[in-house]
């Protein structure tokens, strides 16, 4: 057991931390407010240091280097949509793609090309490998017919990895042509963006071999949930640190916040739920790097996280007073996007439904 | 990083897990799981056995019986020392004035109280709180004024635990009223009960148990050679015993089982047609504590593997803080589920005994926020020391 990173994931660290922290939030803000609503040109260095294509040889690269890369993505308010448009959706080529589809990595991993996974279906609350959308095989090619949303990154996707449910059961994953698929972009509360994409007998080319996905479905998921746990690790601990640098500087009656109890206790309580909420990240992206696939991994870490982002965000802006709700400061950009995670694959009460339906399989609740 | 235990680990917890559900007799070990050992006999039995075979005092210097051990390996000996209901060495010697005297004690002292320290020949009680110093140590008022041979204190402490069964006490005095500050005039001795001029007064808590007491000492003389390192410096070995007291404290093994048993007997209580168990509400609580001590036992891991130099981390304030609070979330529960089971005290019936245990455990759990430092001393410390507020 060993919770040290290695050199070179340290490395990694310091990298990404320079690339990602490079703008105000001055700055964050025209960004986020244009199109398409992050930086291209730190998407170039992306794909230049290779983080584009991080996992899609997992011999070299795998989630705990995600995780790293995502901590900073969270602690800098960065708005590239790393895991949405790139990593997820690529693990998933890379798992099961045809040699020719596989090419399609390289222009991924070096910024050209932008993907996304559309899986998740309107009404489904936490995503189940079985979907509503349809997938018909004509003779002379595959089509799908239905609706997914919110498709995270699905705004700017050149290409689309959807799933479908099989004619003859379980559910497959195809590639799509965005350019074919009826598509309304948005932008999230918190700044970043989404799709709704509709397929209505929208041709399709099966991902690899085809046939039932769900495995990898479910893995592609579990890898998006760590990958959102540690952006939000980064978001709580920035979120901290400006909290407890403004107690520091910030006088009122002439004294130093940091001169009341009453703030720095609840301080106290804010890191207890910060470390709580890391520990539950190194959980689940620990879990995947072992070849642990396990929802109940992915809910328990999602639960602490849901919980310890709501506390850290709430109070963060309480203690930063009028300033903690402005566009102008970066507070308020944490709790947004706290809360927007918190919303992404299932809320904390939705981890716990899936939680307390397992108390009974278990006598000891153990790692 | 890597979650897995490495081979060698492994095998290490399974050596001990064989060895505290094997050598340790289960009988004494179900009145332990159950919450009603037989004090002080059980307690003693436990840790002569872990004793003989060099398990009682893993923490200790190896030349007094210690280890060596990793900080995970001492984790594991805990953890598993828990699960199986073995009851821990008792704190007082095992973790507090044990440790102290090994780092700080002359030759002499090692040498007379480490070994029946270890083995609870010696069964020691703390004397640091005062009616008048609780979370404000420094400010203890009893003393200790130097006259030949020995020192002869006055004064009183108070929350003693377990005190009615202790040979020895160790305690903070102050031996020099003129320090400019007042942590520097006090020292660390060690005192047989039985000296003329102690005398103890059991302090009976709200669950109707006898578990702390009030000490009293009246020109009670103590001979010299029973002061730990030197004069004056009690503070700092007091800071260092404390900083080990909050390692272990957070007690995550006690609490898993403890949610076993809760979901256990939720499960034959029905409510509205159902088990107890299967009730969303009821459930959801089980979840959230469970996860809790995943969260925390993490947290730990990652604590007691960045330990360095014997240091006590800052970061264990987190475990005392978090682990007390689960521990007291759980004896919640168990009230829950006892419902108006829970009413009946010590009664000669056939409701079920865990069920009349549940309300005053529950209320005698309120100390664990309060013993090792309060919770919100905890918070000082992670606001000063961590957050450098």
């Amino acid at each position: 057991m060993d919770f040290d990173l290695t050199e070179e994931q340290q490395l990694l660290r310091d990298v990404a931390k320079d690339v990602f922290s490079r703008d105000d939030i001055t700055k964050l803000n025209e960004v986020t407010s244009g199109d398409p609503g992050w930086r291209r040109d730190v998407w170039g260095q992306l794909a230049e240091i290779g983080i584009l294509g991080l996992g899609f040889e997992p011999d070299e690269a795998g989630q705990i280097e995600i995780m790293v890369v995502q901590t900073e993505i969270g602690r800098h308010l960065a708005p590239e949509p790393v895991a949405q448009a790139a990593l997820v959706p690529g693990g998933l080529i890379a798992e099961l793609g045809s040699d020719t589809q596989k090419e399609i990595l390289a222009a991924v991993a070096g910024g050209q090309t932008l993907l996304a996974f559309a899986h998740t279906e309107p009404g489904a609350r936490t995503p189940d490998v079985a979907v509503a959308t349809q997938a018909r095989d004509s003779g002379d090619g595959w089509t799908l017919t239905g609706r997914k949303n919110p498709v995270l990154a699905g705004d700017s996707a050149d290409l689309v990895v959807v799933s479908a449910a099989l004619p003859d059961g379980g559910t497959g994953l195809f590639l799509v042509d965005a350019a074919t698929v009826q598509r309304t972009s948005y932008r999230t509360f918190d700044g970043r963006r989404g799709a709704q994409l509709v397929f209505d007998n929208t041709p399709a080319e099966p991902l690899g071999d085809g046939g039932d996905a769900g495995e990898h479905i479910a893995r592609a998921v579990i890898r998006l949930s760590s990958a959102l746990c540690a952006e939000a690790v980064g978001a709580m601990d920035e979120a901290l640190r400006l909290t407890t640098e403004y107690l520091g500087s910030r006088k009122q009656f002439g004294v130093p916040l940091s001169t009341f109890q009453t703030l720095t206790q609840r301080a106290a309580d804010m890191y207890v739920s910060l470390e709580l909420a890391r520990s539950m990240n190194f959980y689940a992206a620990m879990s995947i790097a072992d070849g642990r696939y396990d929802p109940l991994i992915a809910a328990r870490a999602k639960l602490q996280i849901g919980r310890s982002g709501r506390h850290i965000a709430q109070e963060a802006i309480q203690m930063h007073g009028g300033i903690g709700i402005t566009a102008e400061y970066p507070v308020a950009h944490y709790a947004a996007r706290l809360t927007a995670i918190d919303n992404t694959l299932g809320t904390a009460d939705d981890q716990l439904r899936t939680l307390t339906a397992r108390i009974g399989d278990y006598e000891v609740v153990s790692l | 990083m890597k979650l897995a235990l490495s081979e060698s680990d492994a095998a290490f917890r399974d050596e001990l897990r064989r060895f505290f559900t094997t050598e340790i007799p289960a009988d004494l070990r179900e009145r332990m799981k159950a919450g009603h050992p037989v004090f002080p006999d059980d307690i003693i039995t436990s840790q002569r056995i872990l004793n003989a075979a060099g398990l009682a005092v893993p923490n200790w210097p190896v030349e007094w019986g210690g280890k060596d051990w990793t900080p995970l390996q001492q984790q594991i000996w805990l953890d598993e020392m828990q699960l199986a209901g073995v009851p821990e060495p008792l704190a007082f010697n095992a973790k507090m004035v044990g440790p102290v005297i090994a780092q700080f004690g002359s030759q002499e002292l090692k040498q007379r109280f480490l070994p029946p320290t270890a083995n609870l020949d010696i069964w020691w009680c703390q004397g640091f709180s005062e009616p008048e110093a609780g979370s404000d140590l420094a400010s203890l008022r009893t003393t200790a004024v130097r006259d030949g041979d020995t020192y002869v204190v006055n004064g009183q402490k108070t929350w003693t635990t377990l005190g009615q069964h202790a040979d020895w006490i160790f305690l903070l005095a102050r031996t020099d009223p003129n320090a400019p500050k007042r942590q520097a005039g006090i020292s660390f001795l060690l005192a047989e009960m039985s000296t003329p001029g102690i005398t103890l007064r059991p302090i009976k808590l709200i669950d109707g148990g006898y578990e702390v007491n009030e000490v009293f000492f009246e020109d009670v003389r103590i001979p010299a050679d029973q002061l730990v390192g030197q004069e004056n410096q009690g503070w700092t070995y007091a800071k260092f015993l404390l900083g080990n007291e909050r390692t272990g404290i957070a007690r995550i093994g006690v609490t898993k089982l403890w949610m076993a048993q809760i979901k256990e007997r939720a499960a034959q209580v029905t409510v509205n047609g159902k088990p107890l168990l299967a009730d969303p509400l009821f459930a959801a609580r089980v979840a959230e504590i469970e996860n809790g001590l995943l969260a925390l036992e993490l947290t730990q891991m990652r604590v007691t593997g960045s330990d360095t130099d014997g240091k006590p981390n800052p970061a264990s304030s987190i475990l005392k803080l978090r682990g007390s609070q689960l521990q007291q979330a759980a004896t919640e529960l168990f009230v829950e589920v006892a419902g108006p089971d829970a009413l009946p005290f010590d009664a000669d019936l056939d409701s079920p005994s865990w069920a009349q245990d549940a309300a005053p455990r529950y209320l005698n759990y309120r100390k664990t926020s309060i013993y090792g430092g309060t919770n919100e001393i905890q918070r000082s410390i992670i606001a000063s020391t961590i957050l450098g507020l």
